[in-house]
C-alpha cells in the first residue's frame, strides 16, 4: 500500500567530526536550516554521531518521535552507511530509510569558503530524497561453504591453511609447477635469520597433506561467476603430461631428459630439464614437461628419454588441458608481486655487466639448495667487495614513488650473509634512509651496523667499468655523491647488488578484472579502505591478501592473509548471505517488451516472458542476477524499469533540490 | 566572455565505485576545488538517464558533469561504454537546444585519482565562466 506522505517523519543528524567537519562547516546554522526542510521532523548536531553516545541519539529519536527517514550529515557513505544503517535497524526502521549527505569528504575537506552554504544545499537534496525512499526487503541466499584462495606463495598458503583448519573447504589455485612462491627462493629471513625454505616447506607439505585442501598448481583461474557466496569459479589446469597419481617424485626422468633451459627458479643462474619440478622439496613432488621445449612434442616423437625410464609410467603425452568448475562462497586473492627489471635503469649496469645482480639472484647465489650450493660466486669468483644499492625503482618519481618495505632489511641481512661467507669482505650501503620500522628489525640494524658495514647515504648515478685509477681497474666503480658529507664519491668494487622495486604483477590489470576489482594508482590491486579493511575489496565476498595489495614482508603478508582467513570463515560461516536490495524492478502496466533490457544486461537478469492471458509480452528481472547496475533502467524506452533506491522520483527529487528550484 | 563574478552551477552524476570514490580520495588527501559542484551518487554511469542531464538543465545548472570508471574498468563490466553512447548522442539534443558541447562533461575518474577528480571540476568551472550563464538559468537560491 502506498504510503502517505504526510506522515512522513525526517530526522537530520548533523555531525561534527570532532573539528573535520564544524571546523569548516557552520554547523549550528546548518541544523536550523535542515529542521526548516519540508517533512523534517527534528534536526540534531553531535560531536561524533558514530559513536555510541551520537548512535544512541537517533535511535532515541526513532523511537520516540517515530522518525521513519534517517539522514545523517557527516562522511561518506562508503565510511558508515553500514553503521547507520545497522542504527536504523536496531530502533525498528527499514535500513533503506536512510540517507547520508558527505559534507565531510566533499565538502568541509575541499572547501573553505562556501562550505556551508554547499551543506546546506547536500542536507536539503538528501531530505528531498530521503522523502522518496522506500523501504527495501533484503533477501538472504545459502553461502557455498568452500573458498577459493588464488596464489600459492605463503599468503596463499597461509590462508588456505587457516580455513581448512576451520573446518572449510579450500582450493588453492598455483600458476607455477610448485607452490611456494617468492618465500621459498629466498635463503635467509630477516631479521632472525631463519632459513626461509626450513620454514617454508612445512607449510607446503601441510598445505598438501591438508584433507580440506584441494590443491591445484600449474593451473589458471580463467573465469568468475556469480556473486558473493556464491561464485563459480573456472580453472584451467594446463597438462603437466605427468600423471600426478603414478609420480612417485623419484627424479629419474629429470636426470634422464637431454634437454636443458634456464632454471626461472634460480633466475636463469642454473639450468633445468625439459621434464622438471621448479626446486627438489617442490609440492606437489611431480614434474611438468616444457612443451617449448620438449622434443618428444615438438618433433613429434622423437626422443621420449623420460617415457622409456620412469618405471610407474606416469608419463603421459596424451594429456590435455582441462577446464575445471569449482563453486565457492568466497575468494582469496594471493597473486603476489614482480620484481622490477632493473634493466629498464641502464645506467646502473644490470645486463650489461655480469657481476651487477638483483638480490632475488643473490638470494640464489646464497642459497645452499641454490645453483653454486650456497657459495657467493659472481661472474666465476667470489666477490671481496660488494655495494648494495637500495631503492632501485622505489622512491623514484621516474619509475615507483612508493617504499618496497623490504629492501633496507635484506640489504642488512646481505651484508650480515657476505661477511659470514666471504672472508674479509667489505660491503657498501648505498641508502636514501634507513627504514627498520618493524619488530626487532632496529636491533637488526645495530647488529649489521656494527659489523664493520659501510653505509653511504646517496643514490648512486651510475655504475661504470671505467677506471680513473689503478685501484679502479678490473673493478665496478659506483659512482655517487655521499649527500651526509656533499662530496663524490667513486666506490670500487667487485659486485654490485641492485634492490629492485616490488611491483604489481605484469597482469595485474587482467587479474582485477577477473574478480572485478580495482587497482590503486600503484597498479597493486585496491582494498576497501586504507585502514579499516585492509583485505575486503569493493566486489563483496573477494579479499585481498599479501603483497598483491603492496609491497610486504613476510609478517605483514602473514597477517594479512590470516585477515582474509578470518573475512572469508565470517563470510562462508553465516550460512546466509544478504543479496544486494537495491535492483530492476519492471511496472509492467508501462512495458512493452520491447527487449532493449535483456540485450543489454551483462548478467542475464531481464527475460522477456509471456503472462497468462496477457498479449504483450513483458520483461522479468531475476533478482539474484541483477547487480542494481540501472543500464537497463536508463534504456528502458518506456521508463517501465526502476532501480529500487535509485529511482527516477527519488534522483530528480535530489536534483531539484539541488538547484533550488523545480523541475 | 567572461561574465564578472559569474559562479556557475555544475551536478555531477558519479558512479559508487570509481569517480564517487575518487571524489571521497581528493577529500581525505584535501586537495581543494572549487564548491560549485554538487555530487549526486549514482550506482553507475550507465545509470545516468538522459532525462536527469535534460532536467538538470531545466533546472538551471550551467554544467553537467558524468563521471564513470575507465573504459575496461566499469564495476558492471560495460555501463561506462552505455553512457558513452548515451551522452554522445544526447549532445546532439542539447545542440538542438543551444547548449554548448562543454556544459555537458563526460570523464572517466578512477578510485585512486582524487586530484584527477579535483582537475576535472577546475577545468569545468574554468570552461562554464568561460560560457557564462546557461540560457536556462533562473536566479535561484544557491
Amino acid at each position: 500500500m502506498a504510503e502517505d506522505k504526510n506522515n512522513v517523519k525526517i530526522g537530520v543528524y548533523v555531525c561534527h567530526c570532532g573539528s573535520n567537519i564544524a571546523g569548516t562547516v557552520d554547523v549550528e546554522e546548518l541544523t536550523r536550516f535542515a529542521q526548516e526542510q519540508t517533512a523534517v521532523a527534528v534536526a540534531r548536531n553531535y560531536k561524533f554521531m558514530c559513536s555510541e553516545p551520537g548512535q544512541a541519539l537517533i535511535k532515541k529519536d526513532i523511537e520516540e518521535l517515530g522518525l521513519n527517514r534517517v539522514v545523517v550529515a557527516s562522511c561518506s557513505p562508503r565510511m558508515h552507511e553500514p553503521t547507520f544503517r545497522h542504527v536504523c535497524e536496531d530502533a525498528g526502521l527499514n535500513p533503506y530509510q536512510l540517507d547520508m549527505c558527505n559534507i565531510r569528504e566533499q565538502c568541509s575537506w575541499v572547501h573553505k569558503d562556501g562550505a556551508t552554504e554547499k551543506a546546506k544545499a547536500l542536507v536539503r537534496a538528501a531530505a528531498s530524497r530521503a522523502y522518496y525512499l522506500e523501504p527495501l526487503e533484503t533477501r538472504r541466499v545459502p553461502v557455498t561453504p568452500a573458498v577459493l584462495v588464488v596464489g600459492g606463495g605463503i599468503a596463499g598458503i597461509q590462508a588456505a591453511l587457516k580455513i581448512a583448519d576451520g573446518g572449510r573447504k579450500v582450493y588453492l589455485v598455483e600458476r607455477e609447477p610448485s607452490i611456494g612462491g617468492h618465500m621459498i627462493q629466498l635463503d635467509k629471513t630477516f631479521p632472525t635469520l631463519d632459513c626461509s625454505a626450513c620454514i617454508t616447506t612445512p607449510k607446503m607439505a601441510a598445505a598438501n597433506a591438508h584433507p580440506n585442501i584441494e590443491l591445484m598448481t600449474y593451473s589458471e583461474v580463467v573465469n568468475v561467476q556469480g556473486y558473493v557466496g556464491n561464485f563459480k569459479a573456472t580453472i584451467r589446469r594446463k597438462p603437466r603430461y605427468v600423471d600426478e597419481s603414478l609420480c612417485t617424485g623419484c627424479g629419474v626422468c629429470q636426470e634422464k631428459c637431454p634437454w636443458k633451459t634456464e632454471s626461472e627458479f634460480d633466475c636463469g643462474l642454473g639450468p633445468r630439464k625439459a621434464i622438471y619440478t621448479p626446486f627438489p622439496q617442490a609440492v606437489p613432488n611431480v614434474p611438468v614437461i616444457d612443451p617449448e621445449l620438449c622434443v618428444y612434442i615438438q618433433k613429434d616423437g622423437k626422443c621420449g628419454a623420460c617415457l622409456k625410464f620412469c618405471e610407474r609410467g606416469a608419463v603421459d603425452f596424451s594429456q590435455t588441458e582441462k577446464m575445471v568448475e569449482v563453486e565457492v562462497g568466497a575468494i582469496i586473492v594471493a597473486t603476489g608481486y614482480d620484481l622490477m627489471d632493473p634493466s629498464a635503469i641502464s645506467r646502473l649496469g644490470y645486463k650489461r655487466f655480469p657481476n651487477v645482480i638483483t638480490s632475488m639472484e643473490f638470494e640464489r647465489l646464497c642459497n645452499a639448495t641454490g645453483p653454486t650450493g650456497g657459495h657467493i660466486t659472481v661472474d666465476g669468483r667470489e666477490p671481496k667487495s660488494v655495494a648494495i644499492i637500495h631503492c632501485v625503482g622505489s622512491r623514484d618519481q621516474k619509475y615507483h614513488t612508493y617504499c618496497s618495505r623490504v629492501c633496507c632489511m635484506y640489504a642488512l641481512k646481505f651484508a650480515h650473509l657476505i661477511q659470514e661467507k666471504v672472508e674479509d669482505a667489505k660491503v657498501y650501503q648505498f641508502y636514501i634512509d634507513m627504514r627498520c620500522y618493524g619488530k626487532g628489525y632496529e636491533e637488526f640494524y645495530q647488529r649489521a651496523a656494527s659489523e664493520g658495514i659501510t653505509f653511504i647515504r646517496g643514490k648512486p648515478s651510475q655504475v661504470t667499468d671505467l677506471a680513473m685509477s689503478e685501484e679502479e681497474k678490473g673493478k665496478l666503480v659506483v659512482v655517487c655523491e655521499n649527500t651526509l658529507v656533499g662530496r663524490p664519491l667513486r666506490v670500487p668494487v667487485d659486485t654490485v647488488i641492485l634492490c629492485p622495486a616490488m611491483e604489481a604483477r605484469s597482469d595485474a590489470k587482467e587479474v582485477a578484472r577477473l574478480f572485478n576489482l580495482s587497482q590503486s594508482a600503484d597498479g597493486f590491486l585496491m582494498e576497501r579502505h586504507a585502514k579499516l579493511e585492509p583485505v575486503a575489496t569493493a566486489n563483496d565476498g573477494v579479499f585481498i591478501v599479501g603483497c598483491a595489495q603492496g609491497p610486504k614482508d613476510i609478517p605483514d603478508t602473514v597477517a594479512q592473509a590470516l585477515a582474509g582467513a578470518a573475512e572469508a570463515l565470517a563470510l562462508i560461516d553465516a550460512g546466509t548471505v544478504k543479496l544486494e536490495a537495491a535492483t530492476a524492478t519492471v511496472s509492467e502496466a508501462l512495458c512493452h517488451g520491447c527487449g532493449r533490457c535483456e540485450e543489454i544486461c551483462e548478467f542475464h537478469a531481464p527475460t522477456i516472458v509471456r503472462r497468462n492471458g496477457n498479449p504483450i509480452p513483458v520483461s522479468s528481472i531475476n533478482q539474484a542476477m541483477c547487480k542494481g547496475c540501472g543500464a537497463c533502467a536508463a534504456a528502458c524506452p518506456t521508463g517501465a524499469i526502476s532501480i529500487k533506491h535509485f529511482t527516477r522520483q527519488q534522483i530528480l527529487a535530489e536534483l531539484e533540490a539541488l538547484s533550488g528550484v523545480p523541475v | 566572455m567572461n561574465v564578472n563574478g559569474f559562479e556557475p552551477k555544475i551536478v555531477a552524476f558519479t558512479c559508487n565505485w570509481c569517480s564517487y570514490a575518487a571524489a571521497d580520495l581528493a577529500g581525505t588527501s584535501r586537495i581543494h576545488y572549487p564548491p560549485n559542484v554538487r555530487i549526486i551518487r549514482v550506482m553507475c554511469s550507465g545509470m545516468v538517464d538522459p532525462i536527469y542531464v535534460l532536467k538538470a538543465f531545466e533546472a538551471g545548472f550551467d554544467g553537467v558533469l558524468v563521471a564513470g570508471c575507465h573504459i575496461g574498468d566499469c564495476h558492471y563490466i560495460s555501463g561506462n561504454v552505455k553512457a558513452q553512447d548515451r551522452i554522445e548522442k544526447l549532445r546532439r539534443v542539447l545542440h538542438t537546444l543551444g547548449l554548448e558541447d562543454e556544459r555537458l562533461k563526460l570523464e572517466w575518474i578512477s578510485a585512486a585519482e582524487g586530484g584527477g577528480f579535483a582537475e576535472t571540476v577546475k577545468e569545468h568551472v574554468g570552461q562554464l565562466k568561460e560560457l557564462g550563464p546557461s540560457p536556462f538559468r533562473k536566479e535561484t537560491t544557491p
